[in-house]
This record gives C-alpha cells, sequence and structure tokens, in this order.
C-alpha cells in the first residue's frame, strides 16, 4: 500500500474519533436553552466528520487514480534515506530543544547555539566566522523584537534576572 | 471612487507607508532570490513583524510589497541560475536561463522588470474597475450565501490546487476545517475537541500553522536534497538595455498577458503558476512560424509572457480577498490570517467601512511595481550576491525565522513544539502529494464558514435555507459541480483510453 493511502487511513482513524466526539460526547454538557436552537456546537463538527470519513475512504480503497509518477523535482520517499535524512532529523530535534529551552536557558544564549549547532550539523566548520555571526545575529534579533518591535524577550538563563 | 483614490492617495504616500513598501519589495526581492523559498513562507515569516506594526493599512501594504518583491525575486533566480525560487517563476526559466547562457542576462532581467511592472500595474488598474463593482454586488449577499460562497472557493480551490486528484485535495480542505473547530467557537462559547489541554483552548495558532505547512517542510526539503539549493554566482550582469524591436516584439505579449493573467488570479484556486503556465503556452501557440521554434531558446516573447501573466495574476488574486473576503490562493489565505490578526474583517463592507486600508493597499501595488522597475533592477547585480550565501548559514536561519515568527505571535513555547509537530506532518503529507494549501485556505476560513452557517441555520430555523435562497442552492451546486466533475471527466477519458486499447 503506498504512503498517501496509509496517510488517509490515518486521517480516517482521525476522523473516526472525531465524529464519535461529535456524535456522541459533545451534547452531553449542553445547557437545555441551548438544545432549543436549530444548530448546536456539534451541528458542524458533525457535518464535516461524514464527510472527511467519506472522501478519506474514498482514497484509503483507491477509487481514485492519480499520477502515478513522483515529479521529478520533488523528493521521492521511497528513497528517503538516500538523502541527508540523519541531518534533518538532527535539526528537529535541535528545534525541539530550542523550544524547551527558550524560557529557561533565555533567548540569546539559545539562539546562538541553535543557530551554531544548526550550521555544525550541516557540515560548517569554520567557527571563527560562524561563532561572531551567529551571536551577532541572535543580539540583533533580540534588539529589533524587544526594542523595535515592543515584545518581551528574556535575554539570559533564568538565573540571571530578566534583564529588565 | 474617487473620493476613495484620493483618501488611498493620501495613506500610502505617507512616508511611513513609502518606507513599508520599499522595505516590502527589498525584503520580498530578497529573500524570494534564495532558492526553495515561496512567497508564502516569507510573508508568513514577516508576519509577526507585520502585526506589531499595528496599523492594518501599513501592515497590508508592507506584506503585499514582499509579495510581488518575492515573485520578482524568484525570476531573478530563475533567469540568473535556472533555479526557480518559487513554482510561478518556473515558466520564466524556460527562456530567461538561456539567454543568461548566451550572455544576455541583462536584457533578460530587464525584460523580465518591464513586463513585470506592466504586468503588474495593468493589474491594478483592473483591480480598481473590478473590485469596487464586485464589492457593491457583494453586499446584497446574506450570511446564507455567503456561506454558499465560501464554499464554492474552497471546492474551487480543492478542484484545481492539487496535483489532479481531487479526493486528497478535499480531504486537505476537510482537514484544515476540521482543526479549525478546535478551541472556544464564536458562536457558542464552549471550548470544543480541546481534550482538557489548555494550550488548545484558544485553537491553533494561524501563524504556526502556516509556518508549519509551508516554511518549515520547504526548509527541510533544502536539507533533504542539497541539490535544491543550489547557490552560486552567476555569470556577471551587464548591459540592462533592450532593443527597440524586442520593445516592439513585446509589448503585444504583455498586454495580452496582463488581461488574461488578472483574469486568471481573479479565479479561485488558479492564481500565478497557473497563469505563468497558459500564458507561455498561449504565446508560444500563436507566434508565428519562425518565432516559436525560439520559445525555449531565449526568446524574449516567451519571457515576457509568464512574468507579465504572473504578476498581473498577483494583483487578481487581491479581488476575491478585497471584495469577499475569500482567499484564492494560500499566499492571499495568509494575508487574510493577517488582517483577521490585526482585527479588520475583510469582506464587502472593507471599502465602505475602512477605505483607506482599501485604497492605500491598490495604490500602493502602483508604487511597489515602479519600485521594483526603478531601484531593485539597477541594484540586482548586488542583490544577485545572496545567492552565494552558503546553504549552511541558510537553512540554520530560515528554521530559526520560523521558530520566531511562531513564537512572537503566540508568546508561549508549547508553540514551538506544536510547530514541528504540524511541520514533520506537513513534510510527510507533502511526500506523498497530498497539497497543502487547502488545508491552510479550510482552517482560516473555518470559522467563517461556520459563523455564516451558524447564522443561517438560526435565521431559518433549519436547514430549510438551502432551499430558499436560489442564489445559496445554485452557489452550492456550482460547488459540487466544481468537486465531482474532475473525477468524472477523468473516469471516462480512462474508461474510453481502455475502450480503444480493447478494439485494438
Amino acid at each position: 500500500m503506498a504512503l498517501d493511502r496509509w496517510i488517509a487511513l490515518v486521517i480516517l482513524m482521525i476522523c473516526l474519533a472525531y465524529g464519535y466526539a461529535a456524535f456522541f460526547t459533545m451534547d452531553a454538557g449542553l445547557p437545555p436553552f441551548m438544545q432549543r436552537n436549530p444548530i448546536w456546537p456539534s451541528t458542524f463538527p458533525k457535518v464535516l466528520a461524514v464527510m472527511a470519513v467519506l472522501t478519506s475512504l474514498v482514497i484509503v480503497l483507491g477509487l481514485e487514480k492519480g499520477a502515478d509518477d513522483p515529479k521529478p523535482t520533488e523528493i521521492n520517499y521511497r528513497r528517503l534515506t538516500e538523502y541527508k535524512l540523519g541531518q534533518a532529523i538532527a535539526l528537529l530535534a535541535m528545534m525541539v530543544a530550542y523550544a524547551l529551552l527558550l524560557r529557561p536557558a533565555g533567548f540569546l544564549l539559545s539562539t546562538s547555539s541553535f543557530l551554531i549547532f544548526g550550521a555544525v550539523a550541516l557540515g560548517e566548520r569554520k567557527f571563527l566566522i560562524l561563532v561572531p555571526v551567529a551571536l551577532f545575529a541572535a543580539v540583533f534579533v533580540w534588539y529589533l523584537v524587544q526594542e523595535v518591535l515592543g515584545i518581551f524577550l528574556r535575554p539570559w538563563p533564568f538565573f540571571m534576572g530578566t534583564g529588565g | 471612487m474617487l473620493e476613495g483614490i484620493m483618501i488611498g492617495l493620501g495613506t500610502a504616500f505617507s512616508i511611513s507607508n513609502l518606507l513599508m513598501v520599499i522595505g516590502g519589495c527589498l525584503i520580498g526581492t530578497f529573500i524570494g532570490m534564495l532558492p526553495g523559498l515561496g512567497p508564502m513562507s516569507i510573508i508568513a515569516i514577516m508576519i509577526p513583524v507585520a502585526i506589531s506594526i499595528g496599523d492594518p493599512s501599513a501592515a497590508l501594504i508592507l506584506l503585499a510589497g514582499v509579495y510581488y518583491g518575492a515573485i520578482f525575486g524568484g525570476s531573478t533566480s530563475s533567469i540568473l541560475i535556472n533555479a526557480p525560487g518559487v513554482a510561478s517563476t518556473v515558466a520564466t526559466s524556460f527562456d530567461g536561463y538561456p539567454l543568461t547562457r548566451q550572455g544576455k542576462a541583462g536584457k533578460a532581467l530587464t525584460v523580465a522588470a518591464i513586463s513585470s511592472f506592466t504586468g503588474g500595474t495593468i493589474g491594478a488598474i483592473l483591480l480598481m474597475i473590478f473590485a469596487p463593482a464586485l464589492a457593491t454586488v457583494a453586499l446584497l449577499f446574506h450570511s446564507a450565501e455567503y456561506f454558499a460562497l465560501m464554499v464554492v472557493g474552497l471546492s474551487a480551490i480543492a478542484a484545481f490546487a492539487g496535483t489532479g486528484q481531487v479526493a486528497k485535495a478535499v480531504l486537505m480542505t476537510l482537514l484544515g476545517l476540521i482543526m479549525a473547530t478546535v478551541g472556544e467557537g464564536a458562536l457558542f462559547n464552549l471550548p470544543r475537541f480541546t481534550m482538557g489541554i489548555m494550550d488548545l483552548q484558544s485553537g491553533f495558532g494561524f501563524i504556526t500553522l502556516a509556518m508549519a505547512m509551508f516554511a518549515l517542510p520547504e526548509a527541510l526539503y533544502l536539507v533533504l536534497d542539497p541539490s535544491r539549493s543550489r547557490t552560486g554566482t552567476s555569470n556577471e550582469i551587464k548591459d540592462l538595455r533592450i532593443t527597440k524591436a524586442e520593445a516592439k516584439a513585446i509589448t503585444p505579449v504583455i498586454g495580452r498577458q496582463s488581461v488574461q493573467g488578472f483574469l486568471i488570479g481573479v479565479l479561485p484556486g488558479a492564481g500565478a503558476t497557473i497563469a505563468s503556465f497558459l500564458g507561455y503556452a498561449v504565446e508560444r501557440n500563436i507566434a508565428p512560424k519562425a518565432e516559436q521554434d525560439e520559445f525555449g531558446k531565449g526568446s524574449v516573447k516567451g519571457l515576457a509572457a509568464p512574468e507579465a501573466a504572473n504578476n498581473a495574476a498577483c494583483t487578481g488574486s487581491f479581488v476575491p480577498l478585497l471584495t469577499l473576503g475569500i482567499p484564492g490562493s494560500g499566499t492571499t489565505a495568509i494575508l487574510l490570517g493577517a488582517l483577521i490578526a490585526l482585527n479588520v474583517s475583510p469582506g464587502p463592507r472593507l471599502m465602505l467601512d475602512e477605505p483607506q486600508i482599501f485604497w492605500a493597499v491598490i495604490i500602493s501595488m502602483y508604487i511597489g511595481n515602479l519600485i521594483l522597475l526603478i531601484l531593485n533592477l539597477p541594484l540586482i547585480p548586488y542583490i544577485a550576491k545572496v545567492l552565494a550565501v552558503p546553504r549552511n548559514y541558510l537553512i540554520p536561519f530560515i528554521l530559526f525565522f520560523t521558530l520566531m515568527g511562531a513564537y512572537i505571535g503566540q508568546n508561549n513555547a508549547t508553540e514551538l513544539l506544536i510547530l514541528v509537530g504540524f511541520g514533520i506532518c506537513a513534510t510527510i503529507l507533502r511526500f506523498a502529494d497530498y497539497p497543502l494549501a487547502p488545508l491552510l485556505i479550510g482552517f482560516i476560513l473555518g470559522r467563517m464558514l461556520e459563523d455564516n452557517f451558524a447564522r443561517s441555520m438560526q435565521l431559518y430555523d433549519g436547514i430549510g435555507f438551502i432551499v430558499e435562497r436560489p442564489m445559496t442552492m445554485g452557489l452550492l451546486a456550482i460547488a459540487v459541480l466544481l468537486v465531482v466533475l474532475p473525477g468524472y471527466r477523468a473516469r471516462r477519458a480512462r474508461l474510453r483510453a481502455k475502450g480503444i486499447a480493447d478494439a485494438d
């Protein structure tokens, strides 16, 4: 079974769960006065759930034939391991780490290390250029966001105060 | 209308808004030139900046500037290194790159700039005529028609946006609509489908979703496949002049393609990519036999056609956005999201209630096109240096800006995890050829669609509004046809092909 049909199967599961919630559990807490309304909070989700289940079934069952050849410009997922999969996963892991560290470690530290490690993961080794560029970018963006746009970003780690 | 134009002139020509146009065009050109980054990603990244400006007209002017700057930048990289940064400039590289190989890069850039300038300007004039007319008609619409109109828009997008597989596009649209129901709805004040998670109470962030759907997968694609981010220095760009004969040859082409491109751009789901390919094909077919052979080998006509068409189509796609509040493409959907975030409700009332926004955006399009011609064209040799930025620096920065965009919008670190999660899902969806624009458009229109649906249900005390209002019924019928017809026709074509094969 091709990837697109697997995906459709996953979406079908999601839609079934969504539909179950819409049809059976959502209306339980509805106040009596709202039950006299022609439209309930669950009405629209019910319609969507039914339509989405039907559409994903069309794909799962392969009722619609599509273009078989992958486009030359697109990535062929069947040969995914031939691409730089490791780098992509490393960068994604770094993004997660960035999300978790942004508050506790402060903006400047987490951003400059994200930029440095990101470039290193891609194969950059000229640290004499990389580190100053990353530091400059972190400070510059912090200044832009904090001072120009007026959105608070804590620059330093949590134990060093809020940075004004 | 004249009064409106005056207000628009006043707003657009204020110093700060002029700076917005210039800045937007430059940023757009700059980033649009980077291979692999399309206008959608760029605008998604720019939205937090635009929103924090606070003034809706300035924000929209900035984003619109970024939009056509990006298209312009995309055509530059198509011409110089045959690496279209944007799908709508692929057709530009057919004839633009051969010209560069012949050492006529400067001439190619000039032809492209003049064509896009003219296309954009003619588009803006047509927009000025079309948009108020359409808005006047749209004022007669009730919530029932609005609901139906949005359904038509969504099905048109599903029918045209996909890669020929309508079911996939429809499923993506529905998924977008489903995601829009998460959180508290405006009509009921009841949290829905939040699974008790506090962070989902206000629904998914639209900027987060836009980043996850476009910017992140594009960046991951660049990582996975280094040949996509082909950067490199181009040959020297010199001699920007074109001859009189060439100018004479491209004038009718530009005229035709501007109008055709605009009309295609107005249709929901079509947009700049289709306009540019169609423009190229049409011009090749109607050209004299001798010139037809030139196409693909460096014909100025073949370069002018897609450039004029895609710029006119970009302008055209603003018509449904500004008059109906219904985006026809992924890019205008992101602009719509930005407008909603700025507390502006786009729709037919926009022209009456906030004429300064409506007209300032249109006027700023003239200015933007002018700036692209007189400011960017001479600067191109210098801006093109950005093509030499090494990939090792480029990718971490793109990822950082997507993270920053999502974070600034919500000021919430959980949003970043949602961004990464959806980004991975979006990349997998892209592997399997699922179109992502319908999902985002469905997500953005979801709330409005449900509100209008609920309002008409309440007014007519049930589903009866569909039968009682003939226009609603007609529109819904069109929507069904749009979705069913392509599948039916493909099936018939297949059956016929089979029949012929059997007969043999």
